[in-house]
């Protein structure tokens, strides 16, 4: 079609001064947006192909080329905005549902950045991380309803405590993050093995997603949370067992209410045997499970999974946020689960329709306020852990989402930003140039799990070292004292009714 | 001693090994002038090979028993005893090629540009690391001594 409307979302820059034609730019993309003229020994490049990855920018040895965004393409218009008109214009040429990869990049208030963290002053001292004790240590998994000790005397006479209450089967945590859901086939194997990798070295844990279970990743058994997601791939006895924990996907923040569906293209020999499903075909996800319509069939599917797992390992239940999140969590807690993984609104996917993803769902940071709230008042919070995902952007966003009310929780896009991600959310064409969302043998190599483990590690480690800073700043010792005390905190420029939903005072306000 | 092992899993085929390597033995030394100016006369001492999506760059092994010496028939190419990296003396190459006949890894190249002289890793001995092995983005080369440490990877490494 010779007629084009849509135009390019990027522009080239390259400084023929620097360019010394080494090709690395033409060797880097695999969208094909540079080519080589061998005759006048020049790079042309074509700003309609490029997706912005910056994979060529990095890489050029000279710093010769610049990837911006094209300003003013269109005439400015704050109603009719360009990406409203590339929209219409492709899917006028296409006819088809516009997919997208990565989380909601549109501008939703964002509720950690109008949250404030307090400070000890005077009247409570604050604490030195770096010389005085300082724990981040925590646990996920169902607490029990009260300690029973029994008390006796040895024969010296001294007195001994013994713990009698049986505690139900925990994560422990050297610190409050874990890796979020990324199935094997979304991403790549050595994504998956630096994950699991720096999981197992630092203490935590990674979840494989919905894709099953490499077997080569079955040494880090410890440290790893199995996915059972409405496809079921990948699911039997031994991968539920290959596993601390297993968490059943209902939904997922950035696409609540869809099913997934990794293109055939994407399942190669190794992704067909790990999903346990012919290669070449596509895996589809159903919307829902087909087996679960009430909370009572969720029970049941909670307890199969127990059963399977000798109720050794914690079973918990990943939602995504949405309108009535609080009474649906509550269910979900009598239905037995040990932890709750809430999902919001800016959670990352492989794929996604734009649709769906830039306008269903709510904010994580109201979906944990208003669960935690709803599981207080109710008198089960105990009963289970919470977990939240969907755009922990910063240490800070922890130590926030931890003095509202979360256990811990999931990171999945800072982890693969760690590894070398651009956000430039094409994930869904598998053309990741920095071999992460990818399974094309020439881009995967991209990504050595030597560097990503290293580079995730350092990432779990600095911001360790910040959350010790800030519980410190505060006079706090322990995460766990930190848990659920939204005095803490203080919110900035928010309603009355934001307030009262996050049920934090606004900044000013006295205890 | 310390050589370049490859872990050709990670080779990513960049090229900027051979970038790299072709700007360290320039005159200028400065990448964007050495690459202007004298493009056409620096042969890269590291070369990538490429089939399909497999690449490694793979430059002079310095062998124990290095053949490229034992046929040098001028006395250029020698092996220091003490370090393990074997050279090429440029002023008495005399350009028989005997060495690139004989060298099992392909990876003397005839310097033309600079008369009749061989042309191999020198593995940077002014450096702390070969230029090669300090600019892969992707650590696909890496200079370690195997005879110093006995750790699982470098063994590994070691057996390609």
């Amino acid at each position: 079609m010779a007629l084009k409307l849509a135009q390019s979302e990027f522009e080239i820059e390259r400084d023929s001064q620097k360019c010394i034609s080494c090709q690395v730019c033409v060797r880097q993309c695999s969208n094909d947006v540079h080519e080589y003229d061998s005759d006048e020994d020049i790079i042309y490049s074509d700003n309609d192909k490029c997706v912005g990855c910056h994979r060529c920018e990095n890489l050029c040895p000279t710093g010769a080329i610049k990837i911006k965004e094209k300003e003013a393409e269109f005439k400015k218009n704050y109603n009719w905005t360009s990406s409203h008109l590339r929209n219409i214009y492709k899917q006028a040429d296409s006819g088809g549902i516009i997919l997208t990869g990565m989380g909601c990049d549109k501008p939703y208030p964002v509720y950690w950045d109008h949250i404030l963290f307090n400070a000890a002053q005077v009247t409570n001292p604050s604490i030195d991380p770096l010389r005085e004790p300082m724990e981040i240590k925590t646990f996920i998994g169902r607490k029990p309803d009260k300690l029973n000790m029994e008390i006796s005397k040895d024969k010296n006479g001294n007195t001994k405590i013994k713990l009698k209450t049986k505690i139900p089967p925990q994560l422990e945590l050297s610190t409050p993050i874990m890796f979020s859901a990324m199935s094997y086939g979304s991403i790549s194997f050595n994504a998956c093995m630096s994950l699991a990798a720096a999981a197992s070295k630092f203490g935590t844990f990674y979840n494989t997603g919905e894709g099953g279970l490499h077997e080569d990743l079955y040494g880090f058994v410890n440290n790893t949370i199995v996915q059972v997601a409405s496809g079921r791939f990948g699911v039997d006895k031994n991968y539920l067992n290959k596993a601390a924990a297993v968490e059943i996907k209902i939904g997922q923040g950035a696409k609540p209410g869809i099913g997934g569906h990794l293109p055939g293209e994407k399942v190669t020999r190794d992704v067909s045997r790990t999903r346990m499903i012919p290669k070449g075909t596509d895996a589809l996800s159903p919307a829902p499970h087909h087996d679960i319509y009430s909370i009572e069939d969720l029970s049941q599917l909670i307890y199969a999974l127990k059963e399977a797992t000798d109720y050794k390992k914690p079973v918990g239940v990943k939602i995504s946020a949405v309108h009535n999140v609080a009474p649906i969590a509550s269910g979900i807690v009598r239905a037995g689960a040990d932890f709750i993984t809430i999902d919001g609104f800016r959670g990352g996917t492989g794929a996604a329709p734009l649709v769906i993803r830039d306008n269903v769902g709510i904010p994580i940071e109201l979906a944990l306020a208003s669960v935690d709230r709803r599981l207080r008042e109710e008198g089960i919070r105990h009963k289970v852990s919470i977990i939240v995902a969907g755009s922990i952007r910063s240490s800070s966003d922890v130590i926030k989402a931890i003095a509202l009310g979360a256990d811990a929780a999931y990171i999945g896009t800072a982890a693969l930003v760690a590894m070398g991600c651009h956000l430039c959310q094409k994930c869904y064409t598998g053309k990741c140039n920095w071999g992460i969302a990818t399974q094309d043998p020439y881009l995967t190599k991209r990504l050595n799990p030597e560097i990503g483990t290293r580079r995730l590690l350092n990432l779990l480690h600095s911001w360790s070292l910040e959350k010790k800073e800030m519980l410190g700043g505060a006079g706090i010792n322990a995460i766990e004292s930190l848990k659920g005390s939204r005095e803490h905190l203080r919110g900035i420029d928010l309603s009355e009714k934001e307030l009262a939903i996050l049920g934090i005072k606004h900044a000013g306000e006295a205890w | 001693m310390k050589k370049i092992y490859i872990k050709e899993q990670y080779c990513i085929g960049c090229r900027l090994c051979e970038i790299h390597c072709q700007v360290k033995h320039s005159k200028s030394k400065k990448i964007i002038k050495a690459f202007k100016d004298e493009k056409e006369d620096i042969v890269s001492r590291v070369l990538v090979e490429e089939v399909g999506y497999n690449s490694f760059a793979i430059q002079c092994r310095h062998c124990s028993d290095a053949p490229c010496v034992e046929a040098c028939i001028s006395g250029a190419m020698v092996k220091n005893e003490n370090t393990g990296v074997v050279t090429c003396d440029e002023e008495k190459c005399v350009g028989c090629w005997m060495c690139i006949m004989v060298c099992p890894y392909g990876v003397i190249k005839r310097d033309l540009p600079r008369g009749r002289v061989a042309s191999k890793c020198d593995l940077c001995v002014d450096e702390d690391i070969p230029v090669c092995v300090k600019n892969c983005p992707n650590e696909a080369l890496k200079f370690i001594d195997t005879s110093e440490t006995d750790s699982k990877e470098e063994v590994e490494v070691e057996s390609n």
